[in-house]
């Protein structure tokens, strides 16, 4: 499942700008291939991130995948609540933001719905 | 599901004691200060030795052994333990003498480990051993470790990579990442081989080595081994064996003839020491000459008076275990190889080859074989598109095997096959074993296309079905509840 | 010797299946230059009854410490190993199972995991146990790996009364460019503190302190805890697991983590392995722990089960990005020590401990008596140095009159005393070392 109104990376993480702060969780897909999440390893809050920088990591049962920063500037939220109800990922991955960012500039090239439902399908 | 020790506790129950004291009795509390000692009692369980006994008794019910049955895990080479091993490393004469009693009253450990040494070396090729890793991905540190000191002590400093197939058991990118390295994957091609072109490509001067199993997690012989070292070497890098797989060519071939400059080699796989429910094993390292001034310290010496500890290593990457490894399970692999002897060492090895061919040749109707061609000691085949369509994958056959009183295959790897069932039947399974493990196997593969539901929801027939490991995961209980003072 | 079950037909009938002529042709994948022509040079295998001759006769050539009373320690201790533990380590159900991935048939060993983690757990006063590491000292190199990665600083604190065999583990673990170790001088056979203030500073990730110590001697963990914390590091405790029973638990001290050899729980001496590893930690660290741990889930049917968990951590998931590449560990070691803990109890445990504490405090004045004086001052468990002209006379000396003696220190003799020594061994120990002394 693809939702409008997003930015996407190839990484599988979702963007959502609002006054100038990147909102950043990850796809349906990403939590599909994943299975179910057993533990969010969140940013470091107030850290300097560029796009394309791992800044968490995500654990299932028996894989792990890497959270990468599609934007670049400071992280100045993280959602804690992941930490003790890591399964909302699952059950709402287009709700549950990992991570918020100020933009320090402009976006990077990302993909809109369109053109992330056609990436999926390659 | 039994009670765990501490729900058995009965204060006042355990009867043990060490008897009379023939000195005097001291008081800690009078002696030291209140910061020293401990504050709060001691909570241990207290129960009598009949019902301790009876505790593990009913464990080992729950547990699974190679004595219990088949256990065809892919690379792990679970053959049958000799029992004989058992009886070696228990007598008093190995299993009671210290680690740093003087070397005279240790001749007979000294001189079995020095010829343990010597076997290793010639069945692999190499011109020096250590024992001293105590399993294969501590060897593994030990190897890159040699590598890296090895580049280092020419003021080679820039190889700061190390070259690993994507067929590669996960502890070799583990590996060189602990040690410091950057992994940089080497694909296979469509025969399962190193892909030559994509090794020349990445092979340069930053690179110090390839790590290397062979044959493959696949089972398949790397046929262009010699170029493949060529290559390597040409480039500046050395070329490091694991020798998970060696079972498949010891006495056949040697690693250190393929250019090979570094193995490691699993005791508690190729030569039948017991797995132990998950260790100890023993992982010792052989180099060529030029590396042997790395070895980890002491390394062994004979002069007149007899062995000793050499401990004046200048080049030495140091200690990797506080003594000199698992001395006992170096004891019992030396039983076995001098119950072998050459031709026993070369007969298992064919064996374990022809029972690895027989398998793959008779599952080759029920069961899609990656690469069907001669393999060496172990296969790797997938579960049909016919099963998949109704849901059985990997995991769910090897689910219902348990219930076929087998220990499955080694599931889901390598990670290049999908589905991937990776059968290692080893030498010391019978015509008649294979045989009826080839029945079960078809019964599933039946199964999965008439009622796959059995499959899907197995095991049936087990003291346990299938565990939440979501469950485990997320919410981690790891030790037992703390009992209500 | 042959340990494989083929009957020549079986065999014959077997080529035929797979379609080659014979066991040599199913190597023929192997490049023909590859192909070894020859035997190996390893000899001629050997039946049972020659094969016992053999090993009873290599194993003959060493003296045990059944044959003469041993006071050696320094990381491996002749503590007793009950009968009934050796009996059960050799239910064959244990030692020839594989790691347990199938939790459905693996029940046993996963329970023995996490019983034997529950013990760690109790002893140390910690919230959280791995499922074993190789040894003490392997098990100290990854801890120490940890709190760097952890922290984010480079430094690790090395006390110089560490055992010598643990600080050479612990820099081949951590030798990396991203890591620096510094060793914190002794003082009368302890820490220096003072040296320990001036070293800490905010690229310290931890110190590590042993407990006892090397020379057998009692740290002052209250003050180094202190220290410590105050600036920023993380505390790790290196113990011995029998003397748990008397002393202050890491857990009561504050530690961040706690590392030690189970070799005393019921491992015997075994010249130098297979021992247990150990690791402990805070459940704020939990998912630090190298290494496998078990945890309690339920099954289909909402049994208690015992399963893997936290796997994710591991090399065979995390591959290049696995800050451990451990795999095998010492279950077995681990079930060991399970078992002496229940065979022993905790009243026993502390019987034990406090033998040990008699026997080395009744020595000490044995040895005072024959003008043999400490090397350092100060509070000990079971060990202790004590100053001898020339440590590998006395030890011969020793040897001489019976006796396996002491770690030979450079200035003196390190002798150890477990519950297994006498009164008599004692004095006797007593009488050759003051008759060495005397020349």
């Amino acid at each position: 499942m693809v939702k409008e109104g997003y930015l996407y990376s190839e990484d599988h993480e979702w963007v959502r700008v609002e006054e100038g702060k990147a909102y950043i969780g990850i796809t349906d897909y990403a939590q599909n291939e994943l299975g179910d999440i057993v533990f969010v390893e969140l940013p470091e809050l107030e850290a300097t991130v560029s796009a394309g920088d791992q800044v968490g990591v995500l654990e299932s049962v028996k894989a792990v995948a890497d959270v990468f920063c599609p934007v670049s500037g400071t992280v100045v939220e993280v959602n804690q609540g992941l930490e003790d109800e890591p399964e909302l990922l699952n059950s709402e991955p287009f709700e549950q933001h990992i991570f918020v960012v100020e933009l320090d500039g402009e976006l990077p090239a990302l993909m809109d719905a369109a053109a992330y439902e056609a990436f999926l399908a390659e | 599901m039994d009670k765990l020790l501490f729900e058995k506790d009965v204060p006042g129950s355990n009867a043990f004691t060490l008897g009379l004291s023939d000195v005097p009795a001291h008081d800690c509390a009078q002696e030291m200060d209140a910061a020293l000692l401990r504050q709060t009692p001691l909570d241990l369980p207290e129960l009598p030795e009949v019902e301790a006994v009876r505790h593990f008794t009913a464990l080992s019910h729950r547990a699974y052994g190679v004595d219990d049955g088949m256990y065809p895990l892919g690379s792990c080479t679970m053959k049958y333990n000799p029992k004989i091993n058992e009886w070696a490393c228990r007598l008093p004469g190995f299993a009671q003498i210290h680690p740093d009693q003087p070397a005279q009253t240790v001749q007979g450990a000294l001189s079995l480990m020095a010829e343990m040494e010597s076997m290793l070396c010639e069945i692999g090729g190499m011109d020096a051993f250590t024992l001293q890793p105590a399993a294969g991905a501590q060897g593994e540190m030990t190897g890159m470790r040699i590598i890296k000191a090895y580049h280092d002590h020419r003021g080679d400093t820039g190889r700061t990579k190390v070259l690993v197939p994507d067929s590669a058991h996960g502890t070799n990118p583990a590996t060189a990442h602990v040690i410091g390295f950057d992994v940089v994957e080497v694909k296979s091609d469509a025969d399962g081989m190193v892909d030559l072109h994509d090794l020349a490509a990445k092979m340069d001067a930053q690179v110090a080595g390839l790590m290397l199993t062979n044959p493959n997690t696949l089972g398949l012989f790397e046929q262009n081994i010699m170029e493949i070292a060529r290559i390597v070497h040409q480039g500046g890098g050395l070329l490091y064996y694991d020798g998970a797989n060696l079972n498949a060519i010891m006495g056949m071939a040697r690693p250190g003839d393929m250019g090979f400059d570094v193995v490691h080699y699993n005791l508690h796989k190729t030569f039948a020491t017991p797995h132990g429910g998950g260790g100890p094993g023993s992982g010792p390292v052989g180099v060529k000459a030029f590396l042997e001034p790395f070895l980890p310290k002491p390394v062994l010496t004979k002069a007149d008076g007899g062995y000793a500890w050499d401990w004046n290593r200048p080049l030495s990457i140091g200690k990797m275990h506080a003594f000199y490894g698992n001395f006992s399970v170096v004891v019992r692999a030396y039983t076995y190889l001098k119950a072998l002897g050459a031709t026993g060492v070369r007969q298992a090895c064919q064996l374990a080859v022809l029972n690895a061919n027989y398998l793959r040749v008779l599952l080759r109707d029920a069961y899609d074989i990656a690469y069907d061609r001669i393999c060496k000691h172990e296969f790797v085949c997938s579960t049909t598109r016919a099963m998949e369509e109704n849901g059985v994958g990997a995991t769910d056959v090897c689910k219902r095997l348990l219930d076929y009183g087998y220990h499955p295959p080694t599931v889901h790897f390598p990670l290049i096959v999908h589905q991937a069932l990776m059968i290692e039947p080893t030498e010391t399974e019978s015509k008649a074993r294979l045989d009826a493990f080839v029945r079960a196997m078809k019964t599933i593969a039946q199964e999965s296309l008439q009622t796959p539901e059995q499959v899907t929801t197995a095991p049936h027939d087990t003291v346990i079905t299938r565990v939440d490991e979501v469950r485990a995961a997320r919410n981690p209980v790891v030790a037992a509840q703390q009992t209500e003072a | 010797m042959r340990y494989t079950p083929h009957a020549q037909e079986e065999i014959a009938s077997m080529l035929q299946t797979v379609g080659v002529d014979s066991l040599n042709d199913l190597f023929l994948d192997i490049p023909e230059e590859l192909r070894l022509q020859r035997d190996l040079a390893i000899g001629p295998g050997m039946e049972e009854l020659q094969l016992r001759r053999h090993l009873q006769a290599l194993a003959a050539r060493n003296t045990t410490t059944e044959q003469m009373p041993s006071f050696l320690g320094a990381g491996a201790y002749d503590h007793l190993v009950p009968a009934a533990v050796e009996q059960l380590l050799m239910r064959s159900e244990f030692y020839t199972a594989y790691t347990p991935y199938q939790a459905e048939i693996s029940q046993g060993i996963l329970q023995s995991i996490f019983e034997y983690q529950t013990y760690i757990c109790r002893l140390t006063g910690m919230d959280v146990s791995n499922a074993s590491m190789y040894d003490g000292a392997s098990a100290l190199g990854e801890c120490c790996k940890i709190c760097v990665l952890q922290k984010r600083r480079p430094r690790v604190l090395l006390p110089a009364t560490l055992h010598p065999g643990y600080a050479d583990t612990v820099r081949t673990y951590v030798t990396d460019e991203t890591m620096e170790l510094h060793t914190v001088p002794e003082k009368d056979g302890r820490m220096d503190l003072q040296a320990l203030a001036q070293a800490l500073d905010g690229q310290t990730a931890c110190v590590v302190v042993q407990q006892p110590n090397f020379y057998g001697l009692l740290e002052d963990v209250a003050a180094i805890e202190k220290m410590v914390h105050e600036a920023g590091a993380q505390l790790v405790m290196c113990v011995h697991p029998t003397a748990l029973a008397l002393l202050r638990t890491p857990g009561e001290v504050g530690a961040d983590y706690v590392v030690g050899d189970g070799q005393p729980l019921g491992c015997g001496l075994n010249y130098g392995g297979p021992y247990l590893g150990f690791m402990a930690t805070t459940k704020r660290n939990m998912r630090q722990l190298p290494g496998r741990i078990v945890g309690q889930s339920v099954d289909g049917q909402g049994r208690r089960s015992f399963v893997l968990t936290l796997q994710a951590r591991e090399q065979h998931i995390r591959r290049e990005k696995a800050n451990s590449n451990i795999c095998s560990n010492q279950a077995l070691n681990a079930l060991a020590a399970s078992m002496y803990l229940a065979f022993v109890g905790p009243k026993g445990l502390t019987e034990v401990a406090q033998r040990c504490y008699d026997l080395a405090h009744y020595a000490e004045q044995a040895l005072a008596a024959q003008g043999i004086e400490r090397l350092h001052g100060g509070p000990y468990f079971m060990e202790f140095a004590v100053a001898v002209p020339d440590a590998k006379v006395a030890n011969q000396a020793l040897l001489q009159a019976g006796m396996l003696g002491g770690y030979a220190l450079t200035d003196g003799l390190l002798l150890a005393f477990t519950e297994k020594r006498t009164k008599e061994e004692i004095d006797r120990l007593a009488d050759v070392l003051g008759g060495v002394c005397r020349g």
